[in-house]
Formats: C-alpha cells, structure tokens, sequence
C-alpha cells in the first residue's frame, strides 16, 4: 500500500475526486493518476493477466509494461498509470482479455 | 505555448514535430520555436517534465528537500517551454511515424495524421529490464515507478520496503524516501563488485565532473540511513505468507538469506526507448558499455533517416542535464536546415553548449563502468518471466534458443515474445540478450526486434475516427 505525504493530502489545498471502485465509491485527489489512486486505496493488483491469469500490479507507472491495464468507463485495456483521475469514473479491475466490446 | 486539447486542435503539418517532453524534448521544442519554427510538442503525460522532471509545474509536494533540487530545477525547463510559442499536445499517444515524416497520434480515442518538415524524438529513457524470478508478482515495481508516484501524487511505499538493483536512480530514489521521513529498510546491492576495477581508470574524469559532489552527498545520507547489503549475486522474489513477497538471495558463496518485505523496487539502470525511432526505419547499433541498443545518431542528433533526428536518453543514456543540453542542439540543428539561420551561425550557438556537454560527459564513463548491471542479471532467469505479456520464461527462450533460432525476431514466431502490448519494451534486450549468449555471439550480431507501427495499440475505431478524403475512400472500395 502507498500511502501519502501529510502535505500531499491536505484536502484544503487539494480537491479529492470521487469515482467508483468495481461498483463501490472511492477517493483520490486531483492529479493522481488511476493507477496511483488505486494503490493508494491499497489495490496492489489490478487485473489478471490474460495469458494465465495472475494477479498483477502496475510494475512501471510510465506507460511501458501494461501491467496497469484497468476498464475505465466501459473501456477495456486502458493504462491505468496514464488515464488522469476525474471526478464520477467508473473505474472496474480487468480479468484477463479485454472483451469485445468494451 | 498553446495546449491542444484534442487531434481536431491539430494543423495538418508543421514545421517541426517533436515527440516527448522530457529534458531534451522542451529544449528541442523551445530552441525550435525561438527561432521562428512552426513546433508541435506531443507527449504522453498530461504535463511537461517528462520522467525525471514528472508533474514539475503540479507536484503537491511543496518540502523542496525531498525530491532535491536537481528535480526542482526542471521548473526552469518548463517555464521556458510555456513561455515560447510551442503547440503542445499532452496526454496523446504517439503510435506511427514513417521515412515521410509522417505521424499518426491519438487522443481520447480519436486518432490523426500530422505532417512534419523535421521529427526530432526525445522518447527518453527505459528502466533496463530485471528478469528474475517473481519480479512480476503484486507489490514488486521498478524503482522509478514509486519515484513517479512521489513526485506525481506524493505517496510513498509503506511497511518493509526493499530496494534492490544498481545504478544511480536507486541511490536517487533512497535519499528522496529518507528526506520524505520514509527511509527504505534495506537496499540489496547487485553492483558486480569487479565494476571497481573496470571503473577506476575512468574515474580522474569523474573527479572534475559536477557528478562527484552530488555522488558523494547523495550515498552518505543514504548510508547513514538505511542498511545496505552489498555484494549480491542471486536474487528471487516469492510470495510471502504474511507479507506481499519474501525476498531470496546470495551473497558469493555465502549460504541463501531471506527478507520480508511488503514492497519491493528493482532497479538495474535505464536504457533508451528506441521503438519509435526502431518502427520509424531509424538505424540502431549496440553499445557494449551501456548494454544496450540505441539509434544511430551523429553529432547533432541526425538518424540515419534524413528528417528525423534522435535526442536526450532516447538516443544515448547521459542523464537530464546533457539530454536538455543536446536538445537544444537538435532544435538549433532544425532551425538551420528550415533556412532560419546558416550552418556557421548554429555553429556559434552550437559552441558553448558543447562545452558544457564535455563537462558532464567527463564524468559519464565511470559511472556507466561502474553501475554496468552484471550478465547474471541482465540474462532472465529460468524461472523469470522474460516477457511479462506473453508469459515467456527464461527456461523458454534458452529451450529454444537451444535449437538454433538466429535473433529475437524468429524467437518471436516461436514464443510470441514481444507480441504482447508493450510490443517489445520490456523484453527486448533480454530476448536479444538470451539469445546472443545461447549462440556465444555479441548482441551486435544478433540485432534487435524489427518493429512496425503501431508501436502502441490503438483500435480499428480509433483509426476509423481519422479524416479522410475521397481520394483515400476510394483507394479501398470496389465499385
Ligand atoms: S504501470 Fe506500466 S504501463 Fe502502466
């Protein structure tokens, strides 16, 4: 789990950012990526891969690795690490393939 | 600077266009745009700063001390970069670039073709793969990923934190956790402890470069602080029972130690992100002391395509101060084959800036000596996962390494290794280097992936969202 500096989170300097978690309501600030808020609610993993099915957890936070894949809003495969947290997100972890679809 | 928000921002072409806005990419495109350039900056971030200067005109941390003020000094970068008259794109996705100058980008879902007289590409840096065994499990990530998360959100890993690795980042990341009042529990050191020998004959250089002082401060406050296990020479992650992963590992001949940790970050150096540049048709070579492959480039930058010119880390590791340094050269560079100024004039400009360049380049040899991870750890171990993405073990790639497969491109149709989303990022130089050491052969003989666009995944919707004419329709239906 990560957790944040005192005087990254003092909420009168910074707006938090409500979103949803695999349909329960959680908080970020702004300027978090998705990837960062989700560790910061201690989501260590957040998908399966699609291979074998692993548990895995953001391993680069810069876009290279996938391994931060996520659906946000409906959309599959998206890099958790580079999709800036908004307010009302539907953010839900991804198990294996991206289906068709979404 | 103008911020495009979207592709339909987009002008059709520009003058210059230059992808990624680290160090060198805001030096390019500012010098660029001094000199009267039409200049598009894209990157992928959603501000300037690039890796090493991340979230630098947003960061919530306002304690200057804990990310140091070689960090803070990329606020300079910046403001320069919002006070020139650059056309930036944040938060899109670079994935074509062709021998035409042609760019395909994308943003939000929408995709576009943009056209450049000049591409200059400061894609920056990569850290080098760390294929051992569990470094993909939960709770294992790369020492700049919780570097990033300091400087963007200003979080830090809590509980038993283990470094582990080499090279300067590591070193960086620790002293940042000790100022941010989180010290890491212990650093495992793989540095091979024969680099001393290797390095020490480039170390007067070193001695009058800027890098001895910042070195020197920078290793004594980490020492005071955390426990430093030097000399490691094996090194397995497990997942723990009470605890997200147990590390395992060898010092020499020294019977195996165990440690529990709840976050793990690896680090063995960084290498340069040479995909665009690799799909784009750019020329590479290997390089034996940094262990890696980059773009061929001359002096200012120029590929072996005419029109693209390779930048910063992307084209050869040197860290922010020369990447910015060379940057500047490139936008010179662009500004006089655009008829802004002749090749005497650049050169002038040109001057004082190489100047500087040799000053830290001194001190560049040894550090690239000593931190040089050992081929122990470079090669992927039996049971590490070469490549994350297609699932490919190290037994794998040496089972069919074994049976005389030439290069990393075979090893593709057999294994499926770098065909997977990060298209080759993360596994290439281990493949490559499998696959030389299988065929006892330099990884200069083997080569690397020969990439193709996209070099990121993008949808057929995404691709359908672009602009056409007639002419283009016309070119794929049957009438
Ligand atoms: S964490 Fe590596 S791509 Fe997002």
């Amino acid at each position: 789990m990560f957790q944040r500096l005192p005087e990254a989170c003092d909420s009168a300097s910074r707006t938090s950012i409500h979103f949803t978690l695999d349909g329960l309501p959680a908080e970020g600030f702004a300027g978090d990526t998705v990837a960062a808020a989700l560790l910061a609610l201690g989501r260590d993993t957040c998908r399966q891969t699609a291979v074998s099915g692993s548990p895995r957890g953001p391993y680069c936070m810069m876009g290279v690795c996938f391994d931060c894949l996520v659906v946000i809003d409906g959309v599959g495969n998206r890099q958790g690490c580079l999709v800036p947290l908004r307010e009302g997100m539907v953010v839900e972890t991804q198990a294996g393939k991206r289906e068709i679809g979404r | 600077m103008t911020r495009l928000e979207q592709v339909s921002d987009l002008q059709p072409s520009y003058d210059v266009v230059v992808v990624g806005a680290g160090p060198a990419g805001m030096a390019a495109a500012t010098e660029a745009a001094a000199h009267g350039l039409e200049v598009l900056l894209v990157d992928e971030a959603v501000s300037p700063g690039g890796q090493i200067f991340r979230a630098i005109t947003q960061t919530p941390l306002r304690n200057r001390e804990v990310l140091g003020e070689d960090y803070w000094r990329g606020r300079a970068a910046a403001d320069s970069l919002l006070a020139s008259g650059v056309h930036y794109l944040p938060g899109a996705t670079v994935w074509h670039l062709d021998a035409g100058l042609q760019f395909g980008l994308s943003v939000g879902g929408r995709a576009a073709a943009v056209t450049a007289r000049r591409a200059v590409l400061a894609t920056g840096a990569l850290e080098r793969p760390f294929p051992v065994k569990g470094w993909t499990l939960p709770g294992v990530m790369s020492a700049g990923a919780a570097q990033t998360l300091l400087k963007a959100s200003g979080m830090v890993p809590q509980g038993r934190v283990v470094l582990a690795g080499t090279g300067p980042l590591l070193w960086l990341l620790a002293s940042q956790l000790v100022a941010a009042g989180h010290p890491p529990t212990a650093i495992l050191d793989t540095t091979p402890t024969g680099n001393w020998r290797h390095a020490v004959r480039a170390f007067p250089g070193f001695l009058r470069s800027p890098y001895l002082a910042k070195g020197l401060r920078l290793l004594m406050r980490v020492r005071r602080a955390v426990r430093v296990v030097p000399g490691v020479t094996e090194l397995a992650i497990e997942p723990g029972a009470s605890c997200a992963a147990e590390l395992v590992f060898h010092r020499g001949m020294r019977p195996a130690e165990r440690m529990a940790a709840d976050h793990v970050l690896l680090h063995q150096g960084v290498t340069p992100n040479v995909n665009l540049a690799n799909a784009a048709g750019c020329a590479l070579e290997w390089s034996e002391l940094q262990a890696c492959f980059r773009p061929r480039s001359d002096a200012w930058g120029r590929s072996s395509i005419e029109g693209i010119a390779i930048t910063g880390d992307g084209s050869r590791i040197a860290g922010a101060e020369i990447a910015a340094l060379r940057g500047q050269l490139a936008g010179l560079d662009a500004a006089c084959e655009l008829g802004r100024m002749d090749a005497e004039a650049r050169d002038k400009l040109a001057a004082p800036i190489r100047a500087r360049i040799a000053t830290y380049d001194r001190g560049r040899e040894f550090l690239d000596r000593l931190y040089r991870p050992s081929d122990h750890f470079r090669l992927p171990h039996d049971e590490a996962l070469a490549c994350r993405c297609e699932e490919v073990t190290g037994r794998q790639l040496r089972e069919v390494a074994a049976l005389g497969v030439p290069g990393p491109n075979q090893m593709k149709s057999m294994l499926r290794c770098g065909m997977g989303p990060c298209q080759g990022r993360l596994c290439g130089l281990t493949v490559v280097e499998a696959v030389a050491a299988a065929r006892g052969v330099s990884p200069a003989d083997v080569g690397y992936y020969r990439l193709r666009s996209p070099v990121k995944p993008i949808t057929v919707a995404e691709i359908a969202s672009m602009p056409r004419k007639a002419s283009d329709e016309k070119a794929v239906l049957r009438v």
